[in-house]
């Protein structure tokens, strides 16, 4: 039994996944050599990552795809050989890694991918399609993808990536081989953080606990000072609510935090991308009138690019809303936990440690009942901006029920 | 032919250009044209081209002179739309113009299809004007002057009550006040219009918000049914009645610094008349209610006109529980 190479690096406090998959990547070296039998077994075609957010399905999935792909004659990921590094890259022409900025994936992508699948790999090894949000295709995509899934191409290996089976029609859940991630530990995200990022462990054990487990959130809130900052904001809400002006009011700076985080993203992506399709389309190219309107036809596909970016931004603000509403949610849980702490502090866990004071006042001025119903609000309005609601309504209406729990 | 011209009215002017964004007006106008004409020559022929109808050298085939010299009426609609080529075979007919011919263009403004407008007005055509009617007043105007048109009277009061009831769309004006004229005798007063229009039919979200968050329940329920059988969309009702309840949250919690809110004064004002009888408690129920009947209508539920209706009577009654 060899031990993984390195290409498993990234995946972080995954120990029993990267096993999993190390063996299935050995496995598929003995497929390509011609074996059969129990040598093959641990691997398949068709694999579905599920995982909390920020527990590292994409870096799972990439981290397969490179030891699929990998070329060193000993170990299958090993992380030093050209195509680990274009797999984890994503630049290896038989990775094709499928991921969105908009609110779902549709039809027509699938259709694209279904006719990629049926391809043969260039390079002698596998053909691997990660699809990373795969809860975000909507039903007719996912039943696009059934037969394509069910009996590939003898080369192809699909991954999907989702937070869990409940995200999957059933059709799709019974044609995948199911591996699941575990939240990481606090410890272990801290470890690795404070090896590659270079911060202090402690520090980077607190944020860990704070972003519930979500490596990319615990990093964001290390490194970023604007994300530590909406963070403040958003925790700072519980605290506001006593009264009905000043509920409405943090609302308010709730909301237009995450539409100024989704217009600085827009701001710094959209202007760029319509520069460089006008330039693609002809625009301002050439000399004489008329040459300054690019090429025929091309308003349309300005166009389609609008309505993609704004997608693009409803999504972010709706993402950037929703880990608000994710840590005033574990605010309140931290509540009940003091409120139900008989240890005196000493087996305290608190998600938001630096906000234990915050906690054990509300703690002692309410009951168990009241902070249920406070959670049970918060959770309605991250449903009810899933649904379309006016964000501001949404959290105006949360707002007004923490007040009375 | 010669003739029959003679003994009939006025010949209608060979170039007439109808601008303007108004329709009905518009197409008056292309009326009055179409109706001296045969008046003057009763065997015209009326050629009225829907926008769009002008095919490639259509034009030149419209007004070169007939085998018997007929005379012949062109209407040719929304000369904005016009192609280049069209336009171009325009100006060249402007240039030299047939004998006979009566040609009507109508051009409902603004900048689309200017190069042409401007061409056209250099052969001096007679221009008839068809603004929009922005005010109230010059809809009552409109109203009296139909009754005018067809020797008959309405009072003052009485155009303004049919302008309530039926709104702001000139055609359906016009076609209220051919109504009453048909159906009615003498002079048309208050209490004629009201057996024949009652009730208002243009109502916006921000009138169904005032009345509820007032606790008027019942005038709240009439006027929320004329919005949705008019057509308001629900989403725009829905968005109302958060404003409505969340004005009220920000102005009795600001108190006497409620100038600050940047609201003009006259409407710190209503709000803070409407804020007397809400407790925070109240507001609270109003606003989950309000959020509740937002996502009833994007499709949590299967009949958005109910879910707007309980929300209005939650938001009256979230209220009145508190007096």
């Amino acid at each position: 039994m060899t031990r993984p190479g390195g290409a498993w690096s990234a995946l972080i406090g995954q120990p029993d996944a990267v096993e999993r998959l190390h063996a299935a990547a050995r496995s598929a070296r003995a497929v390509l050599a011609g074996a059969s039998g129990a040598a093959v077994a641990a691997m398949t075609h068709a694999w579905l990552f599920t995982g909390p957010p920020g527990s590292g399905r994409s870096t799972a999935a990439r981290a397969f795809a490179a030891a699929l792909q990998c070329a060193d004659p000993g170990v299958p990921g090993c992380g030093d050989c050209q195509d680990c590094h274009t797999a984890l890259a994503g630049t290896h022409p038989d990775v094709t890694v499928v991921s969105t900025d908009q609110l779902t994936i549709g039809v027509d992508q699938t259709r694209g991918l279904v006719l990629g699948a049926a391809m043969s790999p260039s390079r002698r090894r596998w053909q691997v399609i990660v699809v990373e949000d795969a809860d975000r295709m909507t039903e007719g995509a996912a039943n696009v993808l059934l037969k394509a899934i069910e009996e590939p191409a003898p080369r192809t290996v699909w991954i999907l990536c989702a937070p869990s089976t409940a995200d999957m029609i059933p059709t799709i859940l019974s044609r995948c081989r199911h591996l699941a991630l575990r939240t990481p530990s606090p410890d272990a995200i801290a470890d690795a953080l404070s090896g590659t990022e270079g911060v202090d462990r402690e520090h980077a054990r607190a944020f860990a606990k704070a972003a519930q487990g979500h490596i990319g959130r615990t990093r964001a809130l290390l490194l970023d000072a604007a994300a530590a900052a909406g963070r403040a904001e958003a925790l700072r809400l519980p605290t506001e609510v006593g009264d009905v002006g000043r509920a409405l009011r943090a609302a308010q700076s709730l909301v237009d935090a995450a539409a100024a985080e989704a217009k600085a993203m827009s701001d710094a992506l959209d202007a760029k991308e319509t520069e460089e399709l006008k330039v693609a389309l002809g625009y301002g190219q050439g000399k004489g009138s008329g040459s300054a309107r690019g090429v025929a036809g091309s308003a349309g596909i300005l166009k389609e690019l609008e309505t993609k970016q704004k997608r693009r931004a409803t999504r972010t603000q709706r993402d950037a809303l929703d880990r608000a509403l994710i840590d005033i949610a574990a605010f309140y849980r931290d509540v009940l936990a003091q409120q139900f702490d008989r240890s005196g502090g000493q087996e305290l866990r608190l998600v938001h440690e630096d906000h234990a004071r915050q906690t054990r006042a509300i703690a002692e001025n309410s009951d168990p009942a009241a902070t249920l119903r406070r959670i049970e609000a918060v959770l309605e309005a991250r449903k009810a901006i899933a649904a379309n609601v006016a964000p501001l309504l949404a959290v105006e209406a949360m707002a007004l029920t923490l007040r009375t729990g | 032919m010669a003739g029959s011209r003679a003994a009939g009215g006025a010949a209608p002017a060979p170039l007439t250009l109808v601008s303007g964004p108004e329709e009905l007006l518009a197409d008056r106008a292309v009326a009055e044209v179409v109706a001296a004409a045969r008046a003057a020559d009763p065997s015209v022929e009326i050629c009225d081209l829907a926008p769009g109808a002008l095919q490639p050298g259509g034009l030149a085939e419209l007004v070169s002179p007939s085998l018997f010299g007929e005379a012949k009426v062109v209407v040719l609609r929304a000369i904005q739309d016009l192609g280049a080529d069209q336009a171009e075979e325009v100006k060249r007919y402007l240039a030299d113009p047939a004998e006979q011919i009566v040609l009507v263009l109508t051009h409902p403004g603004g900048v689309k299809g200017k190069a042409l407008l401007d061409a056209v007005r250099k052969h001096k055509p007679v221009v008839v004007d068809c603004p929009k009617l922005t005010k109230p007043a010059e809809r009552i105007t409109f109203l009296r002057a139909e009754f005018r048109r067809q020797r008959r009277a309405i009072s003052e009061e009485a155009a303004q009550a049919v302008a309530d009831a039926v709104g702001s769309d000139l055609r359906e004006l016009a076609a209220a006040a051919d109504q009453l004229i048909a159906d009615t005798e003498g002079t048309v007063d208050e209490a004629v219009v009201a057996r024949y229009y009652s009730g208002k039919a243009e109502v916006s979200g921000f009138a169904v918000a005032d009345l509820a968050v007032e606790g008027r329940l019942g005038e709240a329920l009439e006027q929320l049914r004329f919005a949705l059988d008019t057509g308001v969309a629900s989403v725009l009702i829905t968005s109302a009645l958060a404003t409505g309840v969340r004005q009220i949250g920000k102005v009795a919690a600001a108190g006497p610094n409620a100038r600050d809110l940047g609201m003009p004064p006259w409407r710190v004002d209503k709000i803070r008349r409407q804020a007397r009888g809400w407790t925070p408690d109240g507001l609270s129920v109003a606003l989950r209610a309000v959020a509740t009947a937002d996502a009833a209508v994007k499709g949590a539920a299967a009949d958005p006109a109910y879910a707007l209706e309980k929300c209005v009577v939650a938001i009256a009654g979230a209220r009145s529980a508190q007096r």
